[in-house]
Parts: structure tokens; sequence; C-alpha cells
């Protein structure tokens, strides 16, 4: 997988990568989102996960907004008393990737083609019932979007996706 | 439950005493009863205010007259909603205040009990940070918390929401110094390569100005800049709230800038070749129409907030710090400069566009302010409303002293002046405090008259009864032809019989003639609070005024003949 991907955009619009590094305590995910909505950015993604030390969590953010606005967005990200960093990772290098689970309900016929599919994408089955499938998918966003646009004739049923995990590369700050 | 554990409510009490916490602005109810029960036997005098916004005005006018956290307690639900506007008002204007509010007990929490509210939902956009405290264990480290984050870096209103088991349950946890802030830091001194460098375009620039913001008062910046003024030789202008960090009499005061400022500081403003802003925040009420706003002039922005830089303007040079010790910084790094030329074209815009109001046809509002000025002869605190004697008051009271003028900028809060002026007056037993409110927004807390009258505290209250919410309908008539909507205070009570009613001494003041006699008297008057009505011509508009979303260029020095188009700005 390369780095730095970017998600396709519209001009006005654009998608950025946030990460957040916080507190680990309630009502900060409402803080946060409030710097967001106040300025009419809408959140694409986002992941919460307690950090290497547990009582911090990160936040991977993906929204889409005015570019304009970032920049003060992430000032009064960054001004929240809970959050100890936020760094905009949208032009870094940084890893990324994202885990897709796909439910199909599928006749026996079908699913020789659909392994032949997920198996091209590295996708795991997780889960065989007599006329359903689970696949587990995990890489760049791109990736699981093409994915998931293949297996759509296939009566994809559910979808659940992680949003963008991210990790800047070397010293770099996440 | 251990007998000789306090309370969670008596742990707080405690707590707030050893902050040094002098009053308390509230009101009861249910669930904020065990803390009101521990104020009895605390040296804290409680205020019980007639409403809960008036306790968070309280609040913030003793905040903003000495710099230390004001602290109001409420109930749950409709208590801690009353809240919200005093919240606001303090947040836009970073003044330090600490709103502690009962709360349903855990364990019904998020079941529609009686008086329950999410508070801190609720007031999540209008605080600096809130806490929710769940455990008793937590009381005195959250205490400190929450006075470490309102008074440092940019102050701001901090909210305590107190479920009631722990205001009543035991609270073993011993006070406690510990902050655990991971994500807070205060700046001090600034990169001494940004100073040189701003050192470096102030001792060349031709026509310097220091514009001085409500974060000159808050750094207590007022003197360091007095002496970069008058080493540079430059002119010094203000905002609304930065009125008074630097003595308004001084040679090189040019006054108030912006929509209602000087005529001569906004000319100043548009000529200037380097303008550096000294906590301030480029409010729109300020810069007017952005893309025409000092277009040619090095921009130098010093705040303790980061994100207040490029937020509006995108400064050249851009200093994070404390004000006063960034101005301290730069006193031995800037040279004199030359601006001679400057300093007399300033004066030549003071002569020729002095503040000038009418003397005929009835007491005009500006006369009784300008009287009001020369009486209290530089002492005074003065707080005000929001509306034209709000900015009547700005023109032609000089404030003098720093923290001696307090007013609602950011939010524009109508009802604020006069709880305002009981915080302050409650701080500061040895001065006068003169409230200078409108008789719309008086209304919308009056019944702290009550407050006051109880304690006989010595603030004045100067209404400048014009019967009209008077900016609204200077706007319809300069922009919207004069189609008065919802302007019309009909229905106003006589506010002497009023504040009779009350027990206030009350004067009215109808005749040019009186005025002197009427202020000084009621100056003078030492037995406890007092009111003053003037009762002035009903339809009088501020000027210069500077219709919103315009420049400098539009300025209206008086008032216009031609039909003016609707402002572009949004308010
Ligand atoms: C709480 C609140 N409501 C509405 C407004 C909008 N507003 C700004 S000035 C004003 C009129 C104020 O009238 P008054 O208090 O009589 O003062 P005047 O302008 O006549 O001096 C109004 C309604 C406000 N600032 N605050």
């Amino acid at each position: 997988m390369s780095a730095a991907q970017t998600i396709p955009t519209s001009e006005s619009n654009p998608i950025h990568t946030i990460s957040l590094f916080v507190n680990n305590k309630p009502g900060v995910l409402v803080r946060v989102s409030l710097v967001f909505s106040r300025r009419a950015f809408n959140i694409e993604s986002l992941v919460v996960s307690p950090a290497a030390e547990g009582r911090f969590a990160r936040m991977t953010i993906t929204c889409s907004g005015n570019s304009g606005a970032l920049e003060q967005m992430i000032k009064q990200l960054a001004k929240l008393v809970d959050v100890v960093h936020a760094v905009d990772h949208t032009r870094d290098d940084a890893y990324e990737t994202e885990i897709a689970l796909l439910k199909l309900d599928c006749a026996i016929d079908e699913r020789t083609h659909i392994l032949q599919i997920s198996e091209h994408y590295k996708a795991k089955v997780v889960d065989y019932g007599t006329d359903s499938l689970i696949l587990q998918v995990y890489g760049s966003s791109e990736k699981l979007d093409a994915f998931i646009d293949l297996l759509r004739p296939f009566q994809l049923v559910e979808l659940v996706r992680s949003g963008k995990l991210l990790m800047a590369r070397g010293r770099q700050l996440t | 439950m251990d007998q000789n554990l306090p309370t969670g409510g008596e742990k707080l009490v405690q707590c707030l005493e050893r902050e040094g916490v002098e009053y308390i602005f509230g009101l009861s109810g249910g669930a904020v009863m065990p803390i009101f029960d521990a104020l009895v036997d605390s040296k804290i005098k409680l205020i019980l205010t007639r409403h809960e916004q008036g306790a968070t005005h309280m609040a913030d006018g003793y905040a903003r007259s000495t710099g230390k956290p004001g602290v109001v307690l409420v109930t749950s639900g409709p208590g801690a909603t009353n809240t919200v506007t005093g919240l606001l008002t303090a947040l836009m204007d970073s003044a330090p205040i600490i709103v502690i509010c009962g709360q349903q007990i855990l364990p019904m929490l998020g079941k529609d009990a009686f008086q329950e509210a999410d508070v801190t939902g609720i007031t999540y956009p209008v605080v600096k940070h809130s806490y929710l405290i769940k455990e008793a264990e937590d009381v005195p480290r959250i205490l400190r918390e929450a006075f470490h984050l309102a008074t440092t870096g940019r102050p701001g209103p901090v909210l305590i929401d107190l479920p009631k088991d722990i205001g009543q349950g035991p609270c073993a946890a011993p006070f406690s110094d510990e902050l655990d802030l991971p994500g807070y830091e205060v700046p001090s001194r600034a990169e001494p390569d940004k100073i040189v460098e701003a050192a470096r375009h102030l001792s060349r620039a031709k026509r310097p100005l220091l514009y001085v913001g409500h974060g000159a008062v808050i750094a207590d910046a007022g003197k360091a800049v007095t002496t970069l003024a008058e080493k540079l030789r430059a002119p010094v202008v203000t905002t609304l709230l930065g009125k008074g960090a630097v003595d308004e009499m001084h040679p090189l005061h040019l006054g108030m800038m912006g929509m209602h400022g000087t005529a001569y500081a906004n000319k100043a403003v548009a000529d200037c070749d380097l303008i550096m802003s000294i906590g301030g925040r480029w409010d729109d009420r300020i810069t007017g129409k952005l893309d025409e706003f000092c277009t040619d002039a090095i921009k130098i922005h010093i705040d303790i907030d980061p994100a207040e830089f490029s937020k509006i303007v995108v400064p050249d040079i851009s200093i994070l710090g404390d004000a006063r010790l960034v101005i301290e910084d730069l006193i031995p790094q800037v040279e004199m400069a030359d601006t001679a030329e400057w300093l007399d074209q300033c004066e030549r815009w003071r002569k020729q566009f002095p503040l000038k109001y009418s003397k005929q046809g009835g007491l005009r509002a500006q006369y009784v302010l300008d009287r009001l000025n020369a009486i209290t002869a530089g002492e005074a605190i003065f707080t005000t409303d929001v509306g034209q004697h709000q900015m009547w008051a700005a023109q032609f009271c000089k404030a003098r002293s720093n923290r001696h003028w307090i007013s609602s900028g950011g939010a524009g809060t109508m009802g604020f002046g006069w709880p305002a002026a009981i915080g302050a007056a409650f701080a500061n037993p040895d001065k006068k405090v003169w409230a200078v409110v409108g008789d719309g927004g008086f209304q919308m807390t009056s019944m702290e008259l009550a407050t006051a009258q109880i304690h006989k505290l010595k603030a004045k209250c100067l209404i400048i009864n014009n019967n009209f919410l008077g900016m609204i309908r200077q706007w319809q008539e300069m922009f919207y032809e004069n189609r008065l909507s919802g302007a019309d205070l009909e229905g106003n009570p006589d506010f002497v019989k009023l504040a009779q009613a009350y027990g206030v001494k009350a004067f009215r003041i109808k005749r040019s003639a009186d005025t002197d006699r009427i202020l000084e008297e009621a100056h003078a008057y030492d037995e406890g609070p007092c009111v003053v009505v003037a009762e002035v011509v009903k339809e009088d508009n501020v000027f210069p005024m500077i219709p919103a979303g315009g420049s400098v260029g539009e300025m209206l020095i008086e008032a216009p003949k031609h039909k003016l188009q609707k402002p572009t700005g949004s308010t």
C-alpha cells in the first residue's frame, strides 16, 4: 500500500485527515464534535480508541469542509482543555489503513466468483453460512471502496467500516 | 456515614475558602441545598440574587473589576440554564467566573428526573471547560483545576455540575494542589526573535499605532504600553473593552476605535503604516470590511491565545505570550521612531473631528454622560449595559485606570450592566461604581435592585431613558426607512417609583440645567444604592458610525442626508 493516499474529493469540500491525542474522559467526544459542527464541517469517519497509555485516547477523524477554515479548526481543537495535541495529516506522509466487514447473501453457485475477488483483495471469510458470507478486508480506504463496489452486485446486505486509522511515519507526531 | 468526614458540599465550600473566595452569588434549590447548608458555617458571604442570570453578571463584574474569579452557585435544571447567558457573556469577554450547579443524584441522571437537565451538555459551547463530578474524591482536585483554568492563560468561565448525593455524601479526599491537565499550557514570555523582529518594525515605522484590547486589561499591561507608546511616540487606540488599560487622558490616546469609535481614532487606523494589537482580537466591530482594513500596514499581533492568530487577520508577526511581559520585553529593544509628522496629523484630526452633540432640544444622553465623566473625575468604575447609552458612555466617560471600565463587548448582553455594577461594588467598597444602562436592558435584570438594597451596596445606576430600544430604533431609522418594528418601549414603568418600591433612593433628571446638581448629589450619596433616571430625548443617534461591514471610508460623522443601504455586516 502506498503512503498518503487521498480519497477522491470535491474541490470545495476536500477530505481532511486529523488526529487528536486526548484525555480518555467522558464528554471529550462531544467537545470535539462541536468544534466541527459549529464550522459546518461534516465528519466522514471517526475512530476513537485508547492510546498506548490508557488514560489518553486517540481520535482519527476524516472530515470534509472548507479548507480555509481548517487551520482555525485545528487551533480550536488544540485549545480544548482535554485535547493534548491536534495534528492535520491531510498532506502528511502517514501510514493509513481501514477495516471493513461485508455480509453477502449469496447462493452456492455465486461463491466461487466472490471468493476469487476476495482472494485478489486479500479479504478473509470470517463467517461461512449456508446462504450468507461475512468477509473481512483491510487496507487503504480506496482499496476498500473498490472491493465493495465489485461486490455490490452480489446482494451486499450489510457493511461495517472502521473509518480510517492512521499513524505518522518515522519520528513525526501522530 | 463516617461522622468525622466532611460532606462533598462542605469539602467544596472549604476548597472555595482555600481559593480565597469572598463572595458567592447565587440562588438556591433542591439539588444545591447541601452546598447552601455548608455555607452557613463558612466565612464566605453568600449574596442571594433575584435571578441566576443576575448572579452570573455579578460574578463577572466582580471578576472584571478585580482580576479574581467570581463564583456563582445555583441549583439544577432551570437554575443552571438561567446561567447560560452569563456564561456566554463571560466566555466572549474572557472573564474568569466559576459556575457551580447542583445536579440530580447520580442514579437519576438521564432519567428525566425532577429538575434534571444535562447542564454540561447544554453549556459545552459557552464554557472554557466544565466538569460533571462523579466521585466525591474528585471534589478537591476539580475545584483546584477549575480555578486554575478560569484564571490562567486566556481566562474564561468554568462550570462544575455537582450531583446532590455527592454534595451530601462523605468526602475523604484531602485538599489538593494537583492539576491533571496534560493538554493545557499557559504561555508567558514570547520567543526572543519575535520580539527582535517586532521591535525592528516598530522602530522603523513612520506611522505606528498601538491597538489596545481587553487582553491588555487582563494582563495589566497598561503601564508598559504607556511607556512603549511614549518611547516610540506612537498614538494609542483602544477597543470597547480595552478602555482603561492606558489612561484615556494621556495625550497619545486617541480614544476608542471601531464602529462607534472616535473619527480621529479611526482615521489613524486607516492611515497607519504599522498596527500592533495588544490583546485585541480584530473583532468585526473593529475591522469593518476586512478587505479594506489597514491594507498597507504591517500587522503585529500579541495574544496569549494562539487560536486568535490568523482567525480574522493574518498578521505579519504573531507574538504568543502574556501581553504585559511581551511589551516589557519590547521596550528596551525599540528605538524612538520618527513620528513627529504622524502625531501632528493625528492632532489635526482630533481638532477637526471632535466628538460632538447638539446642546439644544431637551436633555441629551451625551450631555448627561459628559457631565458624569466630569463629576466622577476619572475615579469611578463604570459598568454599562448594551445599546446607544453604552456607546455614548464609551465615547464620553474616560476610563483612566485599569479595570475601571466594564462592558459586555463580545456577546453584547442586555441586562449585564446593573448586576455587573453590583458585583464590582462588592469587590470595591471604597470606590464609586456607576452603571450606565438603557431603559430596555435595565428591565432585564432590574430585580437586582433588591440585591443591592439589602446589602446597602453603594452601586449607582444611571438609566438613560429614551423610551425606546434605542439602538434598534437607530438602525431602523437609518437602514430600514424608519419603519419601526418592536422598538418602542411603551409600558415602561416610572423608574423612580420602581426604585423606591425596592426602598432604593432615586433621582430624576429632566432638564440639562439640573444635571450637575443631581449627578453630584447621587455621586455623594453613600447610604446605599441609588438610581438616577435621565429622561432624555427619545430620538437621538450615535455618531460617528461605521455601518456594519463597512470601511472607515464609509464612516458617518453625523446624521447623513442621503438614504443608506442596508449594512453588509451581519449585525
Ligand atoms: C439580551 C439581548 N437582547 C437583544 C439585544 C439586541 N439589542 C441590542 S441594543 C438593543 C436596544 C437596547 O435598548 P436600551 O436598553 O433601551 O438601550 P438604548 O439603546 O436605548 O440606549 C437591543 C434590543 C441584545 N443586545 N441583548
